[in-house]
């Protein structure tokens, strides 16, 4: 069986104001899901917490990856175990540029692997970043950028989807990747993530938006409203979102509330 | 090799490829501390015209009667009386490698000089304590009329050339140290290009500090005729010690119409040298001049590259970078000086501080009455790696005609949370991630070094970030 991330019962504050209150979620390698709610309803607060942002206490709770509780471990090391975030804001790295940045990430990894790794010879890096971009039908002029520096919204997020392809993540979160984008941009964007799905990679699709779920297809949708999964359940659940809105969950969570 | 390997290799090899230091085997010492008896002393040693010896006792004069500038950083902490002024490592001049003495060529060797010079040096004057000992020449650059010799062989063989610039872009009443450096300057360049000549590859000159408490007064006169080129290089690691050291130079030089230069240097004194430079560039005609400069290590260094842009066309830039670490100050920047209209200037400033290192980016942009039509672009960056730090910034603005062009930007920054967050999260580990934002705010000017030094600048700065975390 391929690597899961297992959300069980967490708990996290920022600056002492809990936020999330009691997540379960698991997605496995190979599963689409998409996470949908409203603003303010603690998505992002999740992908942030599940990346290990510093900023994030969790109070209860555990968030196990391919078998390992990963709560104490720092960014670099869950992304070494194959986790991934594509940012909903990608911080600019000035004078850094988009290939070199890879490089290190990927010998990164290598030298977790192999300690007396020497890293990836400039050739092989080469020729993968083509492979990548030409998948992605991005300029191989790209590599050369500095990273996220000066670049238009659509840019960034298609270099998250770079990222995500030469690392090769088992399980990637997409924290509002639709947020900001024209529709050309989104389908773009859509058709590089369904590129990469397979059964090597678990996504979880975290949106504000149906429009996304379009492009991107998941195979299961939640519901999160104040720190909550509320609801669950097939892509019908997104339609059904479209059409009401979140008011039906919201009453009947107080119904449940005062049952 | 990833970073961090290449770190742990250099902090190994570190005290012994820096910081060693060759027993004294000095031909002779001057006493410490600094009169008219030991200034005639070094003029006598060397051989010099009488009106030589006039101009260094006369500087020396000027020097005492000027007050320790309090303007900028402390210098309360330098005693003139602990430094000996002038050292002298072998009684001549070497000619060739062969006649290099031993133990100075173990020196350059663990340096890496001698590979260095076979790689890619047209010509080297490497520069061993207060004299040249080593100097080369190339038969083409011979050939082409160029003159490239150790400042004192300048004055020898070349006296009227020498005489007619020496002391006229920076006179030894400019300030008190360029007027010490006046009364007791020993070793440096005399370079002279004619015109029209090309220098493709960077000339360059290795030196450092070798004795306990020795002042260095290198200076250096660059003569770039008209519609002629040259890329001066000059690079520096000094051995630790336990007193203070004093480096105090002079870099003159002269561009005329049509010409262009380029000066670049890479500092690294040790964290006791007090580091006081001027360096100032004239420019005529459509010539242009750029410095490049990166100052790290030091006690205390107070540096401001400056192009005086004197005939219309003239176009300077300065490019300055400084690092500073615990118990450091750095008091870099430039000045741009526009005489003539239609001149433009570029002055780029980044200053790195950790560790509580202080930074300040001091800078003067001056257009005359008679400078119409001029540019000027000033950008100082500072980025800090922890709180404790502080970057200032200084610039100084006079301008005396109306239609000018002037920008000006700073600003200070942070390797913010979310920057390592976001590098992190892509598997780099954190000291990693603070060195991969370092080097790309320093990008803009380590893209302008010579491959060589490119990647001895980067290994300096990892060096300098050993340790910055936690």
């Amino acid at each position: 069986m391929g690597a899961a991330l297992e959300i069980r019962n967490l708990h996290v504050s920022v600056e002492d104001q809990p936020i999330l209150r009691g997540v379960d979620l698991i997605v496995k390698q190979g599963e689409v899901h998409a996470l949908m709610g409203p603003n303010g309803s603690g998505k992002s607060t999740l992908a942030n917490t599940l990346m290990g942002h510093p900023a994030y206490e969790i109070t209860a709770g555990q968030i196990i990856f391919d078998g390992v509780d990963v709560i104490e471990l720092e960014p670099d090391e869950r992304s070494r175990m194959g986790l991934f975030m594509a940012f909903q804001y990608p911080v600019a790295i000035p004078g850094v540029t988009v290939a070199n940045f890879l490089r290190n990430a990927i010998n990164a990894r290598r030298k977790e692997e192999n300690p007396e790794d020497k890293g990836i010879p400039i050739p092989a890096f080469r020729k993968l970043m083509i492979e990548k971009m030409d998948m992605l039908q991005m300029d191989h002029s790209f590599g050369g950028r500095y990273l996220n520096d000066g670049f238009s919204g659509g840019e960034k997020k298609r270099a998250e989807i770079l990222q995500m392809a030469v690392l090769e993540p088992k399980i990637a979160i997409m924290d509002e990747t639709d947020s900001g984008l024209d529709i050309d941009a989104l389908r773009i964007v859509s058709e590089g993530v369904n590129r990469l799905s397979g059964p090597e990679l678990g996504v979880l699709v975290i949106t504000h938006y149906q429009r996304i779920l379009n492009y991107i297809k998941p195979q299961f949708v939640h519901i999160m409203l104040d720190g909550r999964i509320v609801e669950s359940g097939g892509p019908d659940l997104a339609l059904h979102l479209e059409e009401q809105g979140y008011d039906w969950l919201r009453e009947k969570q107080n119904g449940n509330g005062e049952r | 090799m990833s970073d961090a390997e290449q770190l742990q290799g250099i902090r190994e090899h570190y005290a012994e490829q820096y910081g060693f230091q060759d027993p004294d085997s000095y031909v002779f010492r001057a006493r410490k501390g600094l009169d008219a008896e030991i200034v005639g002393q070094i003029s006598e040693m060397k051989g010099e015209p009488e009106w030589m010896r006039d101009y260094r006792l006369k500087a020396l004069e000027i020097y005492q009667s000027k007050p320790v500038p309090t303007w900028g950083p402390d210098l309360s902490g330098f005693r003139e009386e602990d430094i000996y002024f002038f050292v002298k490592p072998a009684d001549k001049e070497a000619r060739s490698w062969d006649d290099v003495p031993e133990n100075i060529k173990k020196t350059f060797d663990r340096l890496g000089i001698p590979e260095a010079e076979q790689k890619f040096l047209a010509g080297a004057g490497a520069q061993y304590d207060s004299e040249m000992v080593y100097h080369q020449v190339k038969k083409e650059l011979e050939s082409q009329g160029v003159i490239f010799k150790s400042i004192e062989a300048g004055l020898k063989e070349h006296e009227d050339l020498f005489k007619e610039y020496f002391g006229t872009v920076i006179p030894a009443t400019d300030n008190k140290y360029a007027a010490l450096n006046a009364a007791v300057w020993s070793g440096g360049s005399f370079i002279y290009v004619p015109p029209g000549v090309k220098i493709e590859m960077p000339l360059q000159a290795y030196f450092r500090l070798n004795t306990a408490s020795i002042g260095q007064f290198e200076r250096t006169m660059i003569i770039v005729d008209e519609g002629a080129f040259l890329h001066y290089v000059e690079g520096c690691t000094a051995p630790t010690y336990s007193t203070d050291s004093l480096h105090s130079g002079v870099i003159e030089i002269v561009v005329k119409r049509g010409a262009r230069s380029r000066y670049t240097t890479i500092q690294n004194w040790s964290d006791n040298v007090y580091n006081l430079v001027t360096q100032r560039a004239l420019v005529y005609g459509d010539a242009s001049h750029e410095w490049v400069d990166a100052n790290l290590g030091s006690k205390v260094t107070m540096k401001y590259p400056s192009v005086y842009l004197m005939e219309p066309g003239a176009h300077g830039e300065v490019l300055s970078i400084a690092f500073a670490g615990r118990n450091q100050v750095q008091d870099a920047g430039g000045k741009a000086i526009h005489i003539a209209p239609n001149t433009t200037s570029q002055i780029i400033s980044k200053s790195i501080c950790k560790n509580g290192g202080r930074s300040s980016y001091r800078g003067l942009l001056r257009v005359y009455p008679d400078a119409e039509n001029a540019k000027s672009t000033v950008v100082c960056d500072a980025l800090l790696l922890d709180d404790h730090s502080e970057s200032d910034t200084y610039p100084y603005i006079e301008i005396e005609n109306q239609n000018v062009t002037i920008g000006h930007e700073a600003t200070v920054s942070k390797v913010g949370d979310d920057q390592l967050f976001y590098l992190m999260s892509r598997g780099l580990g954190e000291d990693e991630a603070n060195a991969m934002v370092v080097n790309g705010f320093l990008e803009p000017l380590t893209k302008e070094l010579p491959m060589e030094y490119s990647i001895e600048m980067n290994r300096l700065i990892q060096l300098q970030m050993e340790g910055s975390i936690g």
